[in-house]
């Protein structure tokens, strides 16, 4: 590593809890949560930004962990897989991808289901057009998409059910 | 029979540690000590290494650094046979093969390093295409460049072209297809000489790596361990390149003494692990006016790359699959694997078999035409019948109806109204419309003889407290393998889902139940798991500790018993080649899988003329399968194949350069998004099959065979194009449409 380089201190909050950061400036969001944080439900699948298995949410919007460098995430609130079900609660959203088939091999899931909730939160009900391009920047290999959709959908009704 | 899980869609075994990101995948899992491995790659496609230079401001005292030389065993990645070597000693024969390893804490100053090794090559004359190859003025392996050949005889096909109407001839190309698992490739070592050998890794086939491992090292078999962690999709591409993963991580490890991981980047995945065979395919038949097949003759070419690996393999799916569900009275295949210096094709979902179906469904399409009959009409006249014999004359014993299913296909996707209106309609605009099918089927389990040299073992165990533990090296790499076993093991046991575990593929654990490939996890081991667990009902009936209808708490009480008596309650169930099948590998003909799938897939596409850009719009898919276990794992799997298939037709373009791929980044070598799929309506026909648990059949591959050709019919249909490649991209249909009208 270039010496002149120096390790930065980064404060911010994950998953609503006070965390503190020391890396380079340009170290990647993704590795910074997975090794120091030992949040590993962040995955790595492209690390150019196109397949979205990194995907977090950051003071509410869904990134790409693997093109933010921890330097930006200065006193913002980011949300991990790990912080989406409540205790031993799952998220609606979590529901659903396990009873509609909308996980297979699991590794697209976390950022899969950061997107899916991302979306809900901004059309609670979403039509299919939206649900497709909300989705659009996460990647799947096994499903085809079709039982993420099916997943999304039951995610949104059950909320309203039990609203 | 009353049945509580078989046919119900009962929750993947693992989601909730998916869905929460608790599941543990290789990169999610370190050791302390551990090192970062990488691997310094071949600079040139085919020469003889000179010398190797370590170079730049490295501390490289710092380094492990292993080469040929540091291998204990064999230096080779013992597979079907021991060619290709796990390391380079003296020649390399594509640019992606590994010299030299290299070890080091920190990962940022590995890859600087990686890059300060200079490797001297004298460089080689080398092949890059089949046409090249099949040449042989350079040759590159043995004496020919061909890995393996095949002739499939049925009949006599030389005395029938004198009886036919029409002869029509077709060539047809098929590209190379990157599996591209979200998950890269990856795997951890811990290796000592006095320990033995550990590797912790994503994976399909346990005893493949294990296999490759004790060649390697030269160690008794008890002393390799291999482990599966969660593995982030397969789909082939995890078959056989783990074993030189897993090699590379313990010679590391072997020579550090510490823990060693090496995961690939997205980059290094694409470039160097096995990717689908690109294959060129002739056919040449006779047809009577009135749509009678008289003879085929199919001639099928695949691009095995650098060294034989699983190619022989490959290319006997892909030729046995290659005259489709006809019945032609006379049939010749010739095929052959060749080499060329590229890495090593692989095992990619379909096996081979999505190579030749393209041919076949594509050129059945083009001899109607000819003909002058609707494509329906020609495959109808044809399809194979109960006791008729397909072209490796096997006689189809089970219950086939595949006008059933094409018909079922037509209804469900308004195949004939929409036919005919888009021919109408078509010449107005410029968005065209076309709608095109294809009829196929997909052998299910190992070829031939494979299964019973496989020789496949599955053990259960009972716990005191009434447990039941499925110990198989079938892994759980998305399809649902953990579910599907539960499943069956519950139902057989008449117990819940809960009360079963799957244990985790560990050689160390578990006998081989053999590679998880093939679509034969349901069918062969599944049924492997039904037998194992039934054995354990019957020890405990037999022993008078259980009644007929009995409860889980009955359950365990006689398990506790069993075990205090005659200590642990464990069976071993193994398999069992049917009798009635028959296979003569010499002659390649006779029973070459036990079970079928069948199906008829319709896809209906919009073509923008002035762009040449394909949308599928419509996809419905029509299959028998046998009885379904799980439904929305079964329809997950058809969906998934579909999407896999339609890339492969549209997409997925792997860009060669002297045998490099140049596009190995997810942002040039496009897979569909959820903007490119259709609705996807999958539907299933369920005939029972004999043999399989609980009457299924394999599935896992089937989607990939007949969804290409059914979209690129879909587009001769909206075009008028000659369609006789794949990727059909933008710039292929363009060429072609600019052909139609010259």
């Amino acid at each position: 590593m270039p010496d002149a380089v120096r390790k930065i201190r980064v404060r911010c909050h994950v998953n609503n809890r006070p965390a503190e950061f020391e890396a380079y400036p340009m170290s990647r969001l993704l590795d910074v949560l997975r090794v120091q944080g030992e949040l590993t439900g962040t995955k790595e699948g492209c690390g150019e930004g196109e397949c979205g298995a990194c995907s977090v949410l950051i003071d509410g919007v869904l990134a790409n962990s693997c093109l933010v460098p921890i330097l930006q995430v200065e006193g913002a609130s980011i949300h991990t897989i790990e912080g989406v079900a409540e205790g031993d609660r799952l998220h609606a959203v979590q529901q659903a991808f396990i009873a509609h088939g909308g996980a297979q091999c699991g590794i697209c899931t976390p950022g899969m289901i950061l997107a899916a909730v991302n979306l809900l939160s901004r059309y609670p009900r979403p039509t299919e057009a939206q649900i497709r391009e909300g989705l659009a920047g996460n990647l799947c290999r096994c499903t085809g998409y079709i039982k993420i959709f099916d997943s999304v959908v039951a995610a949104w009704r059950s909320k309203e059910r039990n609203a | 029979m009353e049945t509580r899980f078989i046919g119900t869609s009962v929750p993947r075994k693992e989601g909730r540690e998916k869905v929460t990101g608790r599941a543990r995948y290789v990169d999610d899992i370190s050791f302390p000590d551990m090192l970062h491995g990488v691997t310094v790659r071949s600079p040139a496609p085919r020469g003889r290494i000179l010398s190797i230079h370590f170079e730049g401001d490295i501390p490289w005292s710092e380094f492990t650094i292993v080469t040929a030389k540091d291998i204990p065993g064999k230096n080779c990645i013992a597979l079907l046979i021991e060619d290709q070597p796990c390391l380079a000693a003296d020649f390399v024969n594509h640019p992606e093969e590994p010299v030299v390893l290299l070890a080091h804490r920190d990962k940022y100053l590995l890859e600087e390093a990686r890059r300060a090794v200079r490797i001297e090559i004298e460089p080689l004359p080398a092949v890059f295409t089949i046409e090249h190859s099949r040449a042989n003025k350079q040759t590159i392996w043995g004496t020919d460049n061909i890995f393996k050949s095949f002739r499939v005889e049925k009949g006599n096909v030389d005395s029938a072209w004198a009886n036919a109407d029409f002869i029509v001839e077709g060539a047809y190309e098929t590209g190379s297809q990157e599996q591209l698992y979200i998950e890269p490739q990856g795997m951890i070592a811990r290796a000592a000489p006095d320990e033995g050998v550990t590797v912790w890794g994503s994976l399909q086939c346990p005893y493949y790596v294990h296999k490759a491992l004790v060649v390697l090292f030269g160690l008794p078999k008890n002393r390799i361990r291999v482990v599966q962690t969660e593995t982030g999709g397969g789909f082939g591409g995890k078959e056989e390149y783990p074993s030189m993963i897993a090699a590379h991580a313990a010679l590391l490890s072997w020579k550090a003494r510490r823990p060693v991981k090496i995961i690939y980047d997205r980059a290094e995945d694409m470039v160097a692990t096995t990717k689908r065979h690109p294959s060129r395919t002739r056919h040449r038949t006779a047809v009577t006016r009135d749509g009678k097949l008289l003879a085929m003759e199919i001639d099928f070419t695949i691009d095995g790359g650098a060294y034989e690996t699983l190619s022989p393999v490959v290319l006997s799916r892909g030729t046995i699959h290659a005259a489709g569900p006809y019945n032609c009275p006379n049939v010749r295949i010739l095929s052959r694997a060749v080499a060329t210096n590229a890495p090593p094709h692989g095992a990619f979902r379909g096996f081979g078999a999505p190579q030749s179906v393209f041919a076949l469904e594509r050129h059945l399409d083009r001899v109607a035409k000819v003909i002058g009959m609707a494509p329906d009409e020609l495959r109808s006249r044809n399809f194979i019948h109960e006791g008729q014999a397909l072209a490796v004359s096997q006689v189809i014993t089970e219950k086939v109806n595949m006008a059933h299913l094409m018909n079922r296909a037509f209804e469900l996707s308004d195949y004939h109204a929409k036919r005919k209106k888009f021919d109408a309609e078509n010449s107005e605009n410029t968005i065209r419309r076309g709608i095109g099918f294809a009829t196929f089927l997909h052998g299910a389990g190992f070829t031939g003889s494979g299964e019973e040299y496989l020789a496949s073992e599955v053990a259960a165990e009972a716990t005191s407290d009434g447990y039941v533990r499925v110990m198989a090296a079938s892994t759980e790499m998305g399809q649902g393998t953990n579910t599907i076993f539960s499943q069956i093991a519950a139902e057989t046991l008449g117990l819940g889902i809960e009360q079963i575990e799957i244990m985790q593929p560990d050689t160390a654990g578990v006998p081989n139940s053999g590679p998880t490939v093939a679509s034969r996890t349901s069918m062969i081991v599944g049924k492997l798991v039904e037998s194992a667990t039934r054995e354990i009902q019957q020890k405990l009936l037999a022993g008078g500790l259980l009644k007929p209808a009995y409860t889980a708490k009955d359950f365990a009480q006689a398990c506790r018993n069993y075990i205090a008596e005659n200590g642990p309650l464990h069976t071993l169930a193994k398999y069992e080649h049917p009798r009635d099948l028959h296979w003569d590998d010499t002659r390649y003909r006779g029973d070459a899988y036990g079970a079928y799938a069948w199906a008829a897939y319709v896809a209906e596409v919009s073509v923008d003329r002035r762009t040449a850009e394909v949308r599928v719009e419509d996809f419905v898919a029509v299959q028998e399968v046998g009885k379904v276990i799980n439904p929305v794992l079964a329809a997950g799997q058809i969906e998934g194949g579909v999407a896999q298939g339609i890339g492969f037709a549209l997409y997925e373009n792997v860009v060669w350069q002297e045998g490099r791929m140049l596009n190995a980044q997810m942002t040039n070598y496009v897979m569909p998004t959820s903007m490119d799929i259709p609705s996807i309506r999958v539907f299933f026909e369920e005939i029972p099959y004999s043999r399989g648990p609980a009457g299924a059949k394999g599935i896992g591959e089937l989607p990939l065979d007949g969804t290409a050709p059914a979209i690129a019919n879909a587009i001769a249909h909206a075009t008028g194009a000659d369609i006789t490649r794949i990727p059909i991209t933008p710039e292929v249909l363009m060429e072609t449409l600019e052909s139609v009208h010259a």
